[in-house]
């Protein structure tokens, strides 16, 4: 049976998945708009970090066979597929991988050829998330980016040569030098290289980024009533194309909904490794340290690296599932946290300015561009008595 | 007890920045009253307002001795007055425990509308008048024309216009020799039975009530019962004696003394100010000056910004009133607002100092309302009411008319402004009275105005059109029958009762407008359209849309965003705490007083 994206029950069906997130913070170099723990031009550590990575995979508790793995960065496809391999192995060893696991790389297209591709698929990867961002070269130009629209468009031929099951790529609307024809463009040529899955994102100004330091000193930030058209326009112009809009931001053909992200809206747990990175598990949300140097020295010496953790539990954990789950087009299951949302005033005007529905027993954004109104009347929410 | 032949009872009027603080120190330290160390001390008692703004609040008293020329020993009282239009039932109270009034007028400024004011209270109070200029050390000082202002103004020789510099001591002593000789002794009756004004009173947490008193005729003596003629109250006498300015105990004051009295009375409203006190056993028959309760001329609601002050509010309000009977509040709801205070002040200054004196010294923040005066409402059916806010006025069809309260309001500005002037007072609908010339190139303007006109950022205007130059000091006159509406903002369809605003017919268009327009920048986009409207009755005037916002999504949430993206929302969700919602539109708690800021 294929899943469909949107389906309430795929959305159910995901809680109960276990996954693994790895972090890899290199990057050629770093993007203007990038807020991600990364780093730029320090290639020369990647060996130190994987070692480092692989460390810490050995020494989380036991824990179960896992059903997603997620490699993202920075840019994973930096580094070598033997490194990676060593990763990979190092799951298997900790926990294994389900024979039908997701496991899933995010690349950069100027990364990409034949021959890495390859490797990477016959290690164990069967899915990839290229970051293409746009077809048009002036905006990836504006957006930082070092690759050109036709290395875009190989990467994807090159990944389904090597026999990836599932590719996506990310996309980046609303940048004030992108017109609408060159948005219209980029989800023409995304849709005509044909991916499984795509994220569309709006441009975010960030604080601290170099994007954010350039619109303070008077560049053009984006405009939000922009954005907005531009949403509509993608999620008219894919569903079109047959990918259905399961999150705010991500569309996939049916089958092709990315299981790890699911899990996570789903308040699914998952182990997390690498400088930046966050778990969830048993209740705990951990982070690690987000400095590179910091986090190979504590592996080395072995203080572990983990900066701080809150645990998520009783009514707060509620609020973080119905904010978690809003953000998908199949909503929430209602529960306790919907039931005392729809009982308070802001519950009700949120029903009266039509952005937030109940359909059978879930919570639904039914404006998704208005979702987190929604959220903060959820996170607003008194435990009842 | 002193020979009434050896008191002179005298009262300073002085511009803000005229230099009248100066000069009272200047006056204590010469006749040795307070060292310096004390007079140090006495400057941090006073209230930090009354210093930043260069004013006197509440009077102050001081006994000085001093030994004149002629060789006699004189005792100089002087009773400091606020200098300020909202007070000036105050000021004639002062006025009224003299017998002469020191005209100090600063040499670069010259005459000022306000001290014109209060010199005119003074010959009105038969008060002999004592002219001098201060600041003659400055470069800018012109002495002869000055001079020539105030005797044009007063009569005189503009010779006899003591010139000094309070600063450097400069003809302070000069000074002291004019006031004995200038102002007259006291000439009370030592046998005729006791009356004393009361002319100003403050609250003490120890001693209750202390009275400050100017003993006319007879001998007020410690222990006599005493009785208040207006309100007919009979106390016994706990405490009397004189302000050195320390409080020094006597056993009398005799005719012509000025001094304290303390009666055990604990509340301040059961003592008026203006009364006359005599003693029970020996009462006199006529009462010294008639006593007024003071009238509350502009209205304003208060209302804490955050709803849980409300009681700290009223605590406030309450120890404030312990020492300014003339502040009037009751309790006062705003659908907008919630729970707050409609409150009654003298004047705009009045109301100034009670805001800021509430948000500084009690730490309260408040949103307070366009300031209004009280509309005298005839209905249909005949009965009368007085209307303090824009929420108590009825339907247009059970009025028959409003009247409104009119000041004389008078102004005194260089000649070259005078078209300004005229155009701003036509503007707002006042009626041109009288025009004086100073001098060539100074002119005295009165006009009548509407009060509600003068409230509403008239001053700031004036300032404005005439660079600081003009001053401004008004008296109300009378009521009259006006045009006036009501006009309504509304958001979303629903009134937001703490924008209303009585307004003449005329000006209805121009409110609404500002006032939508202000809102239209101040709300932020919801949900779903705003229309902001304004409205006379069920007619709209104006009208803006706030167009609902497209976009409020994080284009990210992924597993190692959560507890990041959760923190961003919760803060967004703390901004929207200090929202009021206004039916089912989020209004900021800035937009209300921004909306409500006077001056643009």
């Amino acid at each position: 049976m294929i899943a469909l994206p949107a389906h309430p029950e795929t959305a159910e069906r995901s809680s109960g998945l276990r996954s693994a997130y790895v972090h890899i913070p290199f990057c050629a170099r770093v993007c203007p708009y990038c807020d991600f723990a990364v780093v730029g031009g320090e290639d020369d550590r990647i060996s130190d970090y994987i070692d480092a990575v692989v460390a810490e995979i050995a020494i989380e508790p036991q824990w179960h066979r896992l059903d997603a793995v997620f490699v993202g960065g920075g840019t994973p496809s930096r580094v070598p597929a033997a490194q990676m391999r060593r990763v990979l192995d190092a799951l298997v060893v900790r926990f294994g991988i389900a024979e039908d696991a997701e496991i899933t790389l995010e690349a950069n297209p100027e990364d990409w050829t034949q021959e890495h591709s390859d490797t990477l698929a016959e290690i164990g990867f069967n899915r990839v998330s290229f970051g293409v961002q746009s077809f048009d070269p002036v905006v990836l130009v504006s957006l930082g980016r070092l690759h050109t629209p036709i290395q875009a468009s190989e990467s994807v031929a090159i990944a389904r040569a090597s026999g990836f099951g599932s590719v996506s790529v990310d996309l980046i609307y609303g940048h004030p030098v992108e017109t609408e024809d060159s948005w219209t463009d980029t989800l023409r040529t995304a849709v005509e290289v044909a991916p499984d899955h795509v994220s569309a994102y709006s441009l975010t100004v960030e604080p601290g980024t170099e994007l954010w330091k350039q619109v303070r000193s008077g560049a053009p930030a984006p405009d939000s009533d922009i954005q907005a058209d531009r949403w509509e326009q993608a999620a008219e112009f894919l569903a079109e194309a047959g990918y259905v809009r399961y999150e705010v931001s991500n569309h996939a053909r049916p089958g092709h909904a990315c299981r790890y992200n699911l899990s996570v809206w789903g308040q699914g747990e998952y182990v997390a490794f690498g400088m930046g990175a966050h778990g969830y598990r048993d209740g705990v949300r951990s982070r690690r340290v987000r400095r590179l140097d910091t986090y190979i020295e504590r592996m080395r010496s072995g203080i572990g690296p983990i900066q701080s953790s809150d645990v998520i539990e009783g009514w707060n954990a509620e609020l973080e599932r119905l904010m978690l789950g809003l953000r998908r087009t199949a909503g929430v299951r209602s529960g306790e946290g919907g039931e005392a949302l729809l009982a308070s005033p802001q519950g009700a005007r949120l029903i009266d300015a039509g952005v937030l529905a109940v359909v059978d027993d879930r919570l639904v954004a039914a404006n998704p561009l208005l979702t987190d109104e929604i959220i903060r009347a959820v996170l607003d929410l008194d435990e009842p008595a | 007890m002193t020979d009434q032949s050896r008191i002179r009872n005298f009262s300073i009027i002085a511009h803000i920045d005229h230099g009248k603080s100066t000069l009272a120190d200047r006056l204590l330290e010469r006749t040795g009253a307070i060292t310096e160390r004390e007079m140090r001390e006495q400057m941090l008692d006073t209230m930090d307002l009354e210093r930043e703004r260069g004013i006197t609040i509440k009077a102050q008293t001081v006994r000085l001795g001093y030994t004149a020329n002629d060789g006699q020993d004189y005792i100089l009282n002087l009773i400091d007055t606020p200098g300020h239009v909202d007070f000036s039932y105050e000021v004639r109270r002062s006025l009224a425990a003299c017998e002469g009034a020191l005209l100090l007028v600063d040499a670069a400024q010259g005459v000022q509308a306000q001290t014109l004011a209060n010199a005119y209270l003074a010959v009105e109070a038969g008060l002999e008048i004592v002219p001098a200029l201060n600041k003659i050390d400055l470069p800018a000082a012109d002495p002869e024309g000055a001079a020539a202002e105030i005797t044009g103004i007063l009569g005189g020789d503009p010779a006899d216009v003591v010139r000094i510099s309070a600063k450097t001591g400069a003809g302070v002593d000069e000074l002291f020799e004019r006031l004995v000789a200038t102002v007259p002794a006291p000439t009370g009756d030592p046998d005729a039975p006791l009356r004393a004004l009361v002319f100003d009173s403050y609250y003490d947490a120890y001693r209750g009530v202390v009275c400050y008193v100017r003993v006319v005729d007879g001998e007020l003596r410690d222990g006599d019962l005493i009785r208040f003629m207006a309100t007919r109250e009979e106390h016994p006498v706990n405490e009397v004696g004189v302000l050195t300015p320390r409080s020094v105990e006597v056993a009398k004051l005799g005719p012509g003394e000025v001094g304290y009295l303390i009666t055990g009375v604990k509340e301040i409203d059961q003592i008026k100010v203006g009364d006359t006190v005599t003693t029970a056993a020996n009462r006199a028959t006529e009462a010294l000056m008639g006593y007024e309760e003071p009238k509350p001329m502009v209205f304003s609601g208060l209302f804490p910004t955050d709803g849980d002050d409300f009681e700290r509010l009223r605590e406030a309000l309450e120890k404030l009133r312990l020492n300014d009977a003339s502040l009037v509040y009751e309790p006062e709801t705003s659908k907008a607002l919630g729970f707050g205070f409609r409150a009654g002040f003298l004047g705009l200054l009045h109301m100034e100092i009670i805001r800021e004196r509430l948000e500084r010294e009690y730490g309260l923040d408040l949103v307070a309302t366009a300031p209004s005066v009280a509309y005298e409402l005839v209905r249909t059916d005949g009965s009368e009411s007085t209307i303090r806010s824009p929420q108590d006025l009825p339907d247009p069809s059970e009025i028959h008319s409003i009247s409104e309260p009119y000041v004389r309001a008078m102004i005194i500005t260089p000649t070259e402004y005078i078209g300004t002037i005229m155009e701003l007072v036509t503007n707002r609908r006042g009626e041109v009275g009288n025009m004086h010339y100073l001098t060539t190139d100074r002119v005295e303007l009165t006009y009548h105005l509407p009060l509600a006109e003068v409230v509403f950022d008239f001053f700031d205007n004036l300032k404005s059109r005439t660079r600081g130059y003009a001053s401004l000091d008004y008296e109300t006159e009378d009521y009259r029958q006006s045009d006036l509406v009501k006009v309504d903002i509304l958001l979303n369809g629903m009134p937001v009762d703490a924008f209303s605003a009585i307004v003449h017919r005329s000006a209805a268009q121009d409110y609404g407008r500002t006032m939508v327009d202000r809102l239209r920048k101040l709300i932020p986009r919801q949900m779903f359209d705003v229309p902001i409207q304004a409205a006379v009755g069920s007619r709209i005037i104006s009208r803006e849309t706030v167009k609902a916002k497209r976009k409020d999504v994080l284009a990210k949430c992924y597993g190692g965003d959560v507890s990041r993206k959760r923190k961003l929302l919760e803060k967004q969700k703390e901004g929207k705490r200090r929202m009021k919602m206004v039916g089912s539109v989020e209004v900021p708690q800035e937009a209300f007083v921004a909306a409500l800021q006077v001056d643009d």
